[in-house]
């Protein structure tokens, strides 16, 4: 299959699809509001670590209009949320432990009704001192954020340990050491977390909701509630953005819980943009130390580090998220000795959850800003650095795992090494305008596909041939928004034989959709497309032998899916798709098939501690060049160039690579330039959009995306996920940058425009 | 139903070419107002505090942040909603534009950066790529970067010179 170029017209379903959002036809989540339905709104707790010792609600109660008002004594079942550590309260019972904790939960007939009840609720209680910093977390007088908990205050720990890093250090020729930081971030999703739900007229539970993991919802409130799993039914349309932030609980229990006291009517729940600041989840802030040593050749020998992450008061993906960030602690390098160490550590803090590049982004920061630094010490050229150590096919990475998937990280550092933005990097820097000072830096960067093992990265497709003979496919994979519904038109449409526009895609839903894992991880269309690539092929064989019967031919064998018809080119006659659509019963015309991502078969021994998706198989590589300009004047930094090349398998289709691509890099961008989620003793400072700025249309240059064509045998048309693994790229190769235009060397973002000036002024001095 | 009795008074106004008459109360948010009590949800609200540009509706060829307007501001006005630019038989040059430019991800935004195309479009008809991005700096996409949306402003300005509002 040839990659259709991005400046093509685009196939038709993605035309489709996206033409029904351009129109505003398309219905998202929030754009149902059922006639008459109920609000359900949540008190935030306001304070980030306390005895609750009165919920007052007597006054909400009176506002006219509102039905009632729960609290934690209200909640059946275990009133504990998590994906998979279960320690998060759907209502705070007794204690709060960060800011954005619920308390209360209001019913009301209408908004303006919950509004005002949810402000008359009074709640009391007698403060307790918090932790905020995970380091600090960890010390032994620190206060407990889960009093009585084994482990105090940590989480988890985790180790990967590869050789010994330790002892080949000592041999080094070279070593440097650095503390680097990244901050927590907002997804900053256009739609806001919301939901509908009602209980049926057979006590049933049904919600559509804003998700990523629809599936995966249903076990979270039934457990939360102490409901039958199999009597929730989830419907996730297309979401409005996620990037992992739509991956575990936001309002589904909170709204499930309200429907239980709706009485059969609709109840809609939609978080403000500053309730999803408080109560969303985050980037998790990390802190890691770094030692990397080479030898005088630079040849990367040995690294040690520690990562610690703030998980906030409860789990949610923390420890998997540690675990990822271990896992690529080497990166896209050949590293002989590795050994990486982390600490998952509750505080009071918002609470960190999954977000586009999982404990990736952490750690790759460290260490491209390790590597720039042993470049600047061995005296060599970034790229080139980074290019000798660059993982190759069959070696191993930092976990011990041989790349035995085709690696391409080479290949994306030639191809952004080649580009005129580096090869003309000199020539464009002398060429700096008065009171400007300009820089050019380059990073490369690997981001996993998948659950890893341990955890059965699966999927489930159903595909039925209508009785018009047109296909429909359930797609069980949410689409919030990288398009994989359209993927999987035309992954079907070309495994049929099919014009695309024969095919109609419905949405995620439990009841009508078989199971498939969350919409996160890269791995999307890598799991579900084969799953759906196998009942293509179960749906080829079957119509070959039901035209079979109809033509009287012997050897289904013989026969060919042609555009709309079964066709024996044998005797030149055909039987249309409309005919066999109406000849077979419903249960004849579906084919559901699954699969499951494989594994690496012989782990080695070097991950300690885990117990679930350690070590992965398969990977996206990455490299990327940024340009930027900082002004002598103000120390801002302007952002001129940014070029990421990506490996990602078979290029299917080169638009969805390079929006996908865009779309991280400009998140990469944000998280590097601008993104600052103040926060100060577990209150978030800048809780909203004028305070918390991501990219605008000035703020980014055209952001460029190159090629690299590889391929993965396993994939589906020798595809792999390559949702990630460009936010990576402009974290450290702006750091770089600015190192080369200003001589300032930051281990901690955003950029501080009063770092870049102090900067300045000191090269003056 | 709501909290306190609110007065209701009857609203009268165009929109996307129709006459509507509306019982209301003056202070109903006009997005809520348009998504909820006439159902027209391609307005979408992001922020609801004139941060994001996804709630933008065109008030007598300007485009405005519904979120931010009451219902009685609407009395006698013009309101285009991106369901009135065009549909999915019939887009607009610019919804089309948008499509077939890959400006449309998860498309939360797309309806607001239509709206404000149109408008910028209807005075800036012939407009370079740097005017483009001031002209959307108003409206916030997660998605994708931006690239996509300039190029899709510039293909509409070409597709539809000097009628696009
Ligand atoms: S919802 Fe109106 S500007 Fe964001
Ligand atoms: S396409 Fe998702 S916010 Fe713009």
């Amino acid at each position: 299959m040839k990659p259709s170029s991005p400046n093509q017209p685009d196939f038709s379903f993605r035309h489709a699809d996206t033409l029904s959002k351009a129109v505003g036809a398309e219905r998202y989540s929030t754009d149902f509001t059922p006639p008459g339905c109920l609000w359900a709104g949540a008190k935030r707790a306001g304070v980030p670590h306390a005895r609750i010792t009165a919920v007052h609600v007597g006054e909400a109660l009176a506002v006219d209009g509102v039905k009632t008002v729960l609290t934690g004594a209200d909640v059946p079942g275990s009133n504990l949320q998590g994906i998979v550590h279960k320690d998060q309260p759907v209502l705070a019972v007794d204690t709060v432990r960060h800011a954005g904790d619920a308390v209360a939960l209001v019913l009301a007939e209408s908004r303006e009704a919950l509004a005002e009840a949810l402000s008359r609720i009074r709640l009391e209680y007698e403060p307790l001192p918090g932790v905020f910093e995970p380091e600090l977390a960890l010390a032994a007088e620190a206060p407990l954020v889960h009093p009585g908990r084994e482990g105090g205050n940590l989480l988890a720990r985790g180790l990967v340990d590869k050789g010994d890093a330790r002892a080949a250090m000592r041999g080094c020729d070279v070593v440097v050491e650095g503390e680097f930081e990244t901050p927590m971030q907002e997804h900053v999703f256009l739609e806001p977390p919301n939901g509908t739900a009602r209980l049926t007229a057979t006590n049933g539970l049904e919600t559509v909701v804003s998700t990523q993991a629809p599936f995966r919802d249903r076990f979270e409130i039934a457990h939360a509630l102490g409901l039958d799993p199999m009597r929730i039914r989830v419907r996730a349309p297309y979401l409005g953005g996620g990037f992992g932030g739509k991956d575990g609980a936001t309002v589904q229990c909170l709204l499930a819980l309200a429907a239980l006291h709706a009485g059969g009517r609709w109840v809609k729940m939609v978080w403000s943009r500053e309730e999803t600041f408080l109560a969303g989840y985050k980037r998790h802030a990390a802190r890691v130390r770094i030692r990397l040593g080479a030898s005088s050749s630079g040849a990367l020998q040995a690294l040690d580090s520690v990562m610690y992450f703030d998980s906030g008061p409860y789990a949610h993906l923390g420890v998997e998220i540690m675990a990822l960030g271990l896992e690529h602690a080497g990166g896209p390098y050949m590293i002989p000795h590795t050994r990486a160490e982390g600490f998952c550590v509750y505080t009071n803090n918002p609470v960190g959850g999954a977000f586009r590049g999982f404990g990736v982004v952490q750690a790759s920061f460290a260490l491209e800003r390790s590597l720039d630094a042993l470049a600047a010490r061995l005296g060599m050229d970034p790229a080139e650095l980074r290019l000798m150590n660059a993982l190759r096919t069959g070696e191993a990475n930092c976990a011990g795992v041989a790349m035995e998937s085709p690696t391409g990280v080479r290949e994306c550092l030639e191809a952004v090494m080649a580009h005129p933005v580096w090869a003309g990097r000199h020539t464009w820097k002398e060429a700096a305008p008065p009171f400007k000072r300009r820089g050019v830096g380059i990073a490369a960067s690997c981001n996993a596909m998948g659950y890893g093992r341990g955890l059965p990265d699966a999927a489930a497709a159903k595909l039925e041939l209508t009785r018009t003979g047109t296909f429909r496919i359930f797609n069980s994979v949410a689409d919030m928004g990288q398009g994989n519904a359209a993927a999987f038109v035309q992954l079907a449409a070309s495994a049929l034989n099919q014009d695309s526009s024969l095919f109609e895609v419905v949405q995620p839903d439990t009841r009508l959709c078989p199971p498939a894992g969350s919409s996160s991880a890269s791995r999307t269309t890598y799991t579900f497309g084969n799953a759906l690539l196998r009942a293509c092929e179960a749906m080829r064989e079957k119509l070959k032998a039901r035209a079979a019967l109809a033509l009287l031919v012997d050897e289904p064998s013989r026969l060919r899916l042609a555009p709309g018809v079964v066709a024996d080119e044998a005797t030149g006659r055909s039987i249309p798709l409309a005919l066999l659509g109406n000849m077979l019963q419903r249960d004849d015309r579906i084919c559901v098939d699954q699969y499951v991502m494989p594994v690496v078969e012989n782990p080695p021994d070097t991950g300690k501690a885990f117990r679930l998706g350690f070590p992965h198989r398969f990977f996206s590589h990455g490299a990327c060049v940024c340009a930027l300009e900082a002004d002598e004047l103000t120390g801002q930094v302007e952002l001129v160039e940014c070029v990421t090349a990506v490996e990602c398998g078979r290029v299917l289709s080169a638009r969805g690579v390079e929006q996908q691509v865009h779309g991280a890099a400009a998140q990469g961008a944000g998280l590097v330039l601008m993104e600052n989620l103040a926060h100060q003793d577990g209150r978030i400072l800048a809780g909203d959009l004028s305070t918390y700025l991501i990219p605008t249309s000035r703020d980014l240059p055209d952001l460029e995306w190159l090629a690299v064509d590889g391929d993965e045998p396993t994939g589906p048309h020798g595809v792999k996920g390559m949702g990630e693994v460009g936010i990576h790229g402009p974290a450290p190769a702006v750091a770089q940058a600015l190192e080369d235009a200003v001589g300032l060397s930051i281990n901690r973002i955003p950029v501080d425009p009063m770092d870049v000036l102090r900067a300045l002024r000191s090269n003056k001095a | 139903m709501s909290g306190k009795i609110v007065p209701t008074f009857t609203l009268a106004f165009t929109l996307n070419g129709g006459p509507v008459r509306v019982e209301t109360s003056p202070g109903r948010r006009v997005l809520d107002l348009l998504r909820e009590d006439l159902g027209l949800t391609a307005a979408k609200e992001g922020c609801g505090s004139g941060e994001c540009g996804a709630c933008a509706i065109l008030v007598d060829g300007a485009a405005k942040l519904s979120c931010l307007m009451l219902a009685v501001q609407l009395e006698g006005r013009e309101v285009v909603t991106a369901e009135g630019l065009g549909t999915a038989e019939n887009p607009h040059p610019i919804q089309a534009a948008f499509v077939e430019n890959g400006a449309v991800q998860c498309g939360y935004c797309t309806p607001g950066m239509t709206i404000a195309t149109a408008e910028f479009l209807a005075h800036t008809p012939d407009p370079d790529r740097g005017q483009v991005r001031e002209a959307i700096s108003g409206n916030l996409c997660r998605c994708t970067g931006y690239v996509k949306i300039v190029d899709a402003v510039l293909a509409a300005a070409k597709a539809a010179p000097g009628e696009s509002s």
